[in-house]
């Protein structure tokens, strides 16, 4: 096997038990328990769920972005080779961040520093990283023009921002990317503009990690997807498969909710980050609930669920 | 009716938007889409009274509008609510979201607890949510309290302005309920302005293209 095909079959990212909470005054939120996953080199994994489920925290512990009153556990292997949950700052600013993990931010136009150009962002992360590219070659593999870098970030439209930023995260040529709700607020052209680049950067190589609560977008671009609820990950499989068949019922309930589906809500609301139940968090909103569902259940199979849904669930709209 | 007639309107007298004429029946939702950065927000804010017209009229259930922001009547200004997108940045952080969604009442001088606590339990807020303040709580649930609060004074047209974007499916689907439901029990009028067409194709009677 040569170097790179070893290379190759290798996760990019391969992440054991991680655990995430916060101690605030008078209690500790749990922000994220127990997440496994990994990502492959030339795969997208998309991580979806809702505003305030941990997915943020979760891609902010991997590139050791935490506030300092963090107390972090678990692992998080690069390249099967780094444990980015125990490497020293000093490491992960200086070899890690920008050089091995690419971060595509939530918004590109705020991202940016808003009185310098384009080109002199983007050459500043060329010349901290040592990159040998120049400024208007890496801009032009993202569709910018050499004369769009002389512009200030407000003279820049959305998408040109994006691609700005974009051009930006991949300077230091990472191996993993890590986009954290790259499409919010941009209007559905510029999602799909968007996807299709990830999709692109996936397929020369890279591993990507989308955090979204897009389905839409999700679908687009993902390989797999892994479903959070309440800080744990609760169903992790194939993109196809967990959007036409999905088998948590939060999952399905996420679903069904799309305003091309069923368009109904979910009852109820999820449980607070700092009073999490011992057993399934779902269970409250959950009309599949029983008395098993006071114990945790184990990710078995991709499903974290005393009664996952089988195939026939579904032909009844469940 | 909310109408508006050949609206110009911009920012320090440059227009991004012009020529534009829209209605919005009451008892109806319109659909308006049209990609990020056409004006869509910007006419939002001339049909809420929020931003006065370079040029052209908006009346209300034919009422022409003469007067903007403050200095429109409070009787007209409260016919209309608008909802945003990014419920963070519309809501004044030192307060509750109970204090939030009471904020239109007892600016009105007319505290009603029975009303916010109906409202908040109509958009999902529940018990200890209501007692804490913004950077406690999740953008869904916030927005949950934007709507809340654009409820109280029972508007006859409500413009929700990208209301849904940042959130999750299931929120969406919930606090478009909440304002049908609104809508059937008022026959207030919507006008639904997002750049999602799938979401507005399920949610509108009819959808205009950008301009309308």
């Amino acid at each position: 096997m040569s170097v790179d095909a070893k290379l190759e079959a290798l996760e990019a990212l391969e992440v054991t038990g991680l655990t995430v909470s916060f101690a605030i005054p008078r209690a500790t939120v749990r922000a994220v328990t127990g997440a496994s996953f990994s990502v492959r080199r030339g795969r997208c994994l998309a991580l979806v769920g809702e505003s305030g489920c941990g997915k943020s925290v979760l891609a902010h512990a991997l590139l050791g972005l935490l506030p300092r009153n963090a107390r972090v556990s678990g692992r998080a292997l690069l390249d099967g080779r780094l444990d980015l949950l125990s490497a020293s700052p000093a490491v992960l600013a200086g070899k890690v961040r920008g050089r091995e993990i690419g971060l595509i931010p939530q918004s590109p136009a705020t991202h940016l520093t808003p009185v310098r150009t384009a080109r002199a962002q983007l050459e500043e992360a060329l010349s901290e990283l040592g990159s040998r590219l120049g400024a208007a070659e890496l801009a032009e593999r993202f569709g910018l023009a050499a004369r769009d870098l002389d512009r200030y970030p407000h003279e820049l439209s959305g998408g040109m921002a994006q691609r700005v930023a974009n051009a930006i995260a991949l300077a230091g040529d990472p191996g993993l990317l890590i986009a954290d709700e790259p499409t919010s607020g941009l209007d559905r052209p510029l999602v799909e503009r968007t996807m299709a680049v990830l999709r692109e950067l996936c397929e020369e190589g890279r591993a990507v990690l989308v955090i979204t609560h897009d389905l839409r977008a999700a679908a687009r671009v993902a390989d797999d997807i892994a479903v959070m609820y309440a800080s744990r990950l609760v169903e992790v499989g194939p993109a196809a498969e967990i959007l036409e068949r999905p088998r948590h019922p939060y999952a399905a309930g996420l679903v069904a909710a799309q305003p091309d589906r069923e368009f109904v809500a979910i009852p109820g609301m999820p449980p607070e980050l700092t009073a999490l139940p011992g057993g399934c968090a779902f269970a409250p909103r959950c009309r599949h609930a029983s008395e098993a569902c006071a114990t945790l259940p184990a990710m078995t199979a991709g499903v974290s669920c005393h009664h996952p849904l089988r195939e026939a669930a579904h032909a009844h709209g469940a | 009716m909310l109408t508006a007639r050949d609206i110009t309107a911009g920012y320090g007298g440059r227009p991004v938007l012009s020529g534009v004429s829209i209605e919005v029946p009451p008892g109806r939702t319109v659909g308006l889409g049209g990609p990020s950065g056409c004006g869509k927000s910007t006419l939002a804010r001339v049909l809420s009274l929020m931003l006065r017209p370079l040029s052209g009229g908006v009346s209300l259930d034919g009422t022409p509008v003469t007067r903007w922001r403050q200095r429109a009547p409070r009787e007209l200004r409260t016919r209309v609510a608008l909802l945003y997108q990014q419920p963070r940045v519309a809501v004044d952080p030192r307060l509750t979201l109970h204090e939030i969604v009471s904020e239109p009442l007892a600016a009105a001088g007319r505290p009603s607890p029975a009303l916010v606590a109906e409202l908040a339990a109509e958009v999902g807020l529940t018990g200890d949510l209501l007692t804490r303040r913004p950077h406690e709580v999740s953008d869904g649930q916030l927005q949950r309290a934007c709507l809340a609060r654009a409820l109280t004074l029972r508007p006859r047209y409500l413009l929700c302005d990208e209301m849904t974007t940042m959130l999750d499916a299931s929120t969406q689907a919930h606090l478009v309920a909440v304002v049908r439901s609104y809508q059937e029990r008022t026959g207030a009028g919507v006008l639904a302005i997002s750049h999602d067409q799938v979401l507005l194709d399920r949610w509108a009677d009819a959808t205009l293209p950008w301009p309308p």
